[in-house]
């Protein structure tokens, strides 16, 4: 019979957010198929996390556990995956769509003749997975057909955490046959880029620039809107890789994520990546000039024009109201 | 060092998106195409290497005959010679098949250094360099932004989640994923362009290479995005949708 296996992740010795989120989605993918759901945690030290999960309405959980798994690499969890994945024959393997995932995932699948899809922001009837296309202009509907299983890693924000439900579930263990020589890459300890001088993450007030800002000598057309707002100035990605704004100001998953009672875009397209970070923002304003840019899909109030007509003009506005 | 960096042909950024009759793609006919973001980083890497270690760096694209402008603006900025998989049904191909094509190109170069951006900016799967190590069997590492050579190999800057970074040692030959932003990108010198004329495409055809294009995998339709929140668009001239704004941000949001 059938199943699905859920693999979750874990961060600093906790299971992470996004996994719950991709097990509240391989519970409602059981739903939907009538399937049984399993939850895998990889690592060296798995027993408290596994009691965990132990609590949650699963058929099983698995911990997947070896001394060379203390530390994440490629070699060492496509490995043991692999091992699991072929002893348990699931129809489903859903992953957290997390920067560990993309790394190893794609491989795991290939190994198996099979493709991950990736970065899911639904699933539908078939069953079908949406994902975006295009930086997020277009969603696609992906179907898996033959034999194997069918990979999905879920995007960060697409399902709830606290859909999750509760139950109570065995716990197994599972030993892969693993050798050190089989690891080919040595991972450093984590560390920050830089002393972290500015906490957007607790920021009331944002204004946020994205590539519609043309240069660098633009910027104080934001500026003075931020100014005017009292608020922190933010950019995206591309905006910082181009240094035109230190990457400490950068929000988005490679970035800070914050939750603002305001939150001003103003040219940003509104890529995925970038919207993962302001999904917790009270109000978003969009000014864009293509009216057809995904930010306009998570904004309150979207503005469709020339940023450099129509940002001065808020300038002058948010001052005069303020007197 | 030689070093092959595996770059796509993409629709320029403001491209307009219309879906075309089969609701499968988009309509090509009117678009601008560009090079990749992540693989103008990951060219950008491969370069900075050679002017430091010396060798070879090699460009690979897989596309129809337009992807040949991407290729010649890569031989443009500095590689030294171009392989072209000639291939019309790319999108016909997922992520393996892809990777299959251009892992059979790779075989017979034996490089020292396999170099892929992130992620594509049409697609999007940003899976292609993980997978072309899988099929290789080489060591990898994904989202680096910088690549520094050892006497054992490669230390590499890795990128994590939320501002944190990691080092990785990994032995060549090895295959890297580039995140953008690494380093500032060049551009092609009128020198540059000159030279490119004169240098090595070698096409290939994809029924050569062999690779089966039998997807596991499917693009069943696309569509455009469905609105999460009920947006209010302003319209009016900036300094009507000004005023508007401020007003609906004072007394219906009340967060002025």
């Amino acid at each position: 019979m059938s199943s699905i296996l859920v693999v979750i992740e874990q961060r600093e010795a906790r299971i992470s957010r996004i996994s719950w989120e991709a097990l509240a989605a391989a519970q409602s993918l059981g739903a939907q198929l009538s399937l049984p759901v399993a939850a895998a945690i990889p690592g060296a030290q798995t027993e408290s996390l596994a009691a965990e999960l132990a609590g949650k309405a699963l058929a099983k959980v698995v911990r997947v556990e070896h001394p060379l798994l203390s530390a994440y690499t490629p070699d060492g969890f496509t490995s043991a995956l692999e091992q699991l994945v072929r002893a348990e024959q699931p129809g489903y393997v859903l992953f957290p769509h997390s920067y560990q995932v993309r790394d190893y995932a794609p491989a795991l699948a290939a190994r198996l003749g099979q493709v991950l899809i990736g970065d899911v922001t639904g699933i539908g009837d078939g069953p079908t997975f949406s994902r975006q296309l295009m930086q997020g202009r277009l969603n696609g509907a992906y179907r898996h057909s033959g034999a194997g299983p069918c990979f999905i890693s879920v995007q960060s924000g697409a399902f709830h955490a606290d859909a999750v439900q509760a139950g109570s579930a065995q716990i197994a263990l599972f030993t892969p046959t693993i050798e050190a020589a089989q690891i080919r890459t040595r991972p450093g300890e984590p560390f920050r880029g830089s002393a972290q001088t500015v906490d957007l993450g607790s920021a009331q007030f944002i204004v946020s620039v994205g590539r519609g800002i043309k240069g660098a000598e633009n910027l104080p057309v934001v500026e003075e809107l931020a100014a005017a707002l009292g608020a922190e100035l933010a950019a995206s990605r591309p905006i910082c890789d181009n240094g035109w704004l230190p990457m400490e100001r950068q929000v988005g998953s490679s970035g800070q994520t914050v939750s603002p009672k305001l939150y001003v875009a103003v040219g940003i397209s509104g890529a995925i990546q970038h919207l993962v970070g302001i999904k917790g923002s009270q109000c978003v304003v969009a000014i864009n000039k293509d009216p057809d840019a995904p930010i306009f899909e998570v904004a309150d109030y979207g503005i469709v024009g020339d940023l450099f007509e129509v940002v001065p003009a808020i300038t002058e506005a948010v001052k005069a109201a303020k007197q | 060092m030689k070093i092959i960096v595996a770059i796509k042909q993409v629709p320029e950024r403001e491209a307009p998106v219309r879906i075309d009759a089969g609701g499968k793609w988009i309509e090509e006919a009117n678009i601008q195409w560009a090079m990749n973001e992540s693989d103008a980083y990951a060219l950008e890497e491969a370069l900075q290497l050679k002017e430091k270690h010396s060798g070879e760096v090699v460009v690979l694209s897989a596309g129809p005959e337009r992807a040949g402008t991407t290729i010649r603006e890569a031989l443009a900025k500095g590689a030294d010679r171009a392989i072209h998989i000639a291939c019309d049904d790319l999108g016909d191909r997922d992520a393996l098949g892809v990777a299959r094509l251009l892992a059979a190109a790779i075989k017979p170069e034996n490089p020292d250094l396999l170099l892929t951006g992130l992620q594509s900016d049409d697609l999007g799967y940003g899976q292609t360099g993980v997978i072309l190590a899988e099929l290789l069997g080489l060591p990898h590492a994904s989202l680096i932004l910088h690549v520094e050579k050892t006497d054992a190999g490669l230390t590499v800057k890795r990128e994590l989640e939320e501002g944190w970074f990691q080092n990785i040692e990994l032995p060549i030959p090895a295959v890297l994923s580039m995140q953008s932003g690494g380093s500032k990108l060049r551009y092609a010198t009128l020198m540059g362009i000159k030279r490119a004329r004169t240098k090595e495409v070698r096409t290939l055809s994809a029924a050569e290479l062999a690779a089966p294009v039998a997807s596991s995998v499917r693009l069943e339709r696309i569509a455009l995005p469905q609105k999460q929140k009920s947006t209010q668009i302003l319209s009016g001239t900036a300094k009507e949708t000004a005023a508007a704004l401020v007003e609906k941000l004072k007394f219906e949001a009340r967060i002025l």
